[in-house]
């Protein structure tokens, strides 16, 4: 019944709990759900584990169940989501004058880290993380289903249920609030 | 005015066409419409560098937090592990 040539779960344990744990806690930033994801995994793994055809490794199948699970978180926290979207096209006023034109106080200016390689600048790093957790939840899920899963469009759209449109202004959105914070915080 | 004339002068919809480049793709009509905007506009060239930096930081960041590995307490693997093996019995 277990294809026991192919899956090793007495194994799973050792080989791959803190490998899926990681990759969990980084995705949703919560540590009992993390945790409690990385059981889930594995008891799911157990239940179709006669689906597995070995077509890849046990690890990134299992990597592969944890995946579908996260965005089913993703998916909870955003329910709302259309609201947020409008929230977001009002908030854009705050950054432009209606013609388009930058309203001065949020001109973008140089942050003095765009010829440097900010890539290692740890501080620039932690600042980074703190204007995204100043993001609200509905935007900041989007944004990492994009970047972190590299999700297509067509597949957050599909898994948030939101139109292609109220994706790119979210997106857009994001964007000019993390870049803003950046600014205010680091110049 | 013409369609392209708005553009010009229209930095709401500049950065919204430089995110679009980003993680999407751009038409070649809107493709031409930034290249004209970001041409006349040094605020919006600053956020489009920085905008292409944040994005490869943030998946860096991401990168990173996996490679550098949060890991588990023992006690919470070997409980899992003994979950896992009373599954396996029961069939």
């Amino acid at each position: 019944m277990l294809a026991t040539s192919l899956l090793n779960p007495h194994k799973w344990v050792d080989n791959h709990a803190d490998y899926l744990y990681a990759y969990a806690i980084s995705r949703i930033s919560d540590d009992e759900q993390a945790r409690d994801l990385v059981q889930e995994v594995f008891l799911a793994a157990l239940e179709k584990a006669d689906k597995f055809e070995g077509k890849s490794s046990e690890r990134t199948w299992l990597t592969a169940i944890l995946k579908n699970k996260i965005i089913d978180i993703y998916r909870k926290r955003s329910s709302g989501l259309n609201n947020a979207v409008k929230v977001a096209e009002k908030e854009q006023e705050d950054f432009f004058y209606d013609d388009g034109h930058w309203r001065e106080e949020h001109y973008p200016r140089e942050m003095g880290i765009e010829d440097n390689d900010p890539l290692h600048n740890k501080e620039f790093n932690q600042v980074l993380q703190r204007c995204m957790k100043k993001l609200p939840d509905l935007w900041l899920t989007v944004f990492t289903m994009k970047h972190m899963e590299d999700e297509s469009t067509e597949n957050i759209c599909t898994e948030l249920k939101v139109s292609s449109a109220n994706f790119w202004v979210i997106i857009h959105r994001t964007k000019l609030n993390l870049r803003a914070c950046l600014q205010k915080t680091w110049i | 005015m013409g369609a392209l004339k708005k553009i010009i002068y229209n930095c709401k919809r500049a950065t919204f066409l430089i995110e679009k480049k980003l993680i999407g793709r751009l038409t070649l009509r809107e493709k031409m419409e930034l290249h004209i905007h970001l041409f006349g506009c040094s605020v919006c060239r600053v956020f489009d560098k920085q905008s292409a930096l944040i994005n490869q930081m943030v998946q860096q960041l991401f990168k990173s937090t996996k490679d550098n590995g949060a890991h588990l307490d023992d006690t919470f693997k070997q409980d899992l592990q003994h979950r896992i093996e009373d599954e396996l019995n029961k069939n």
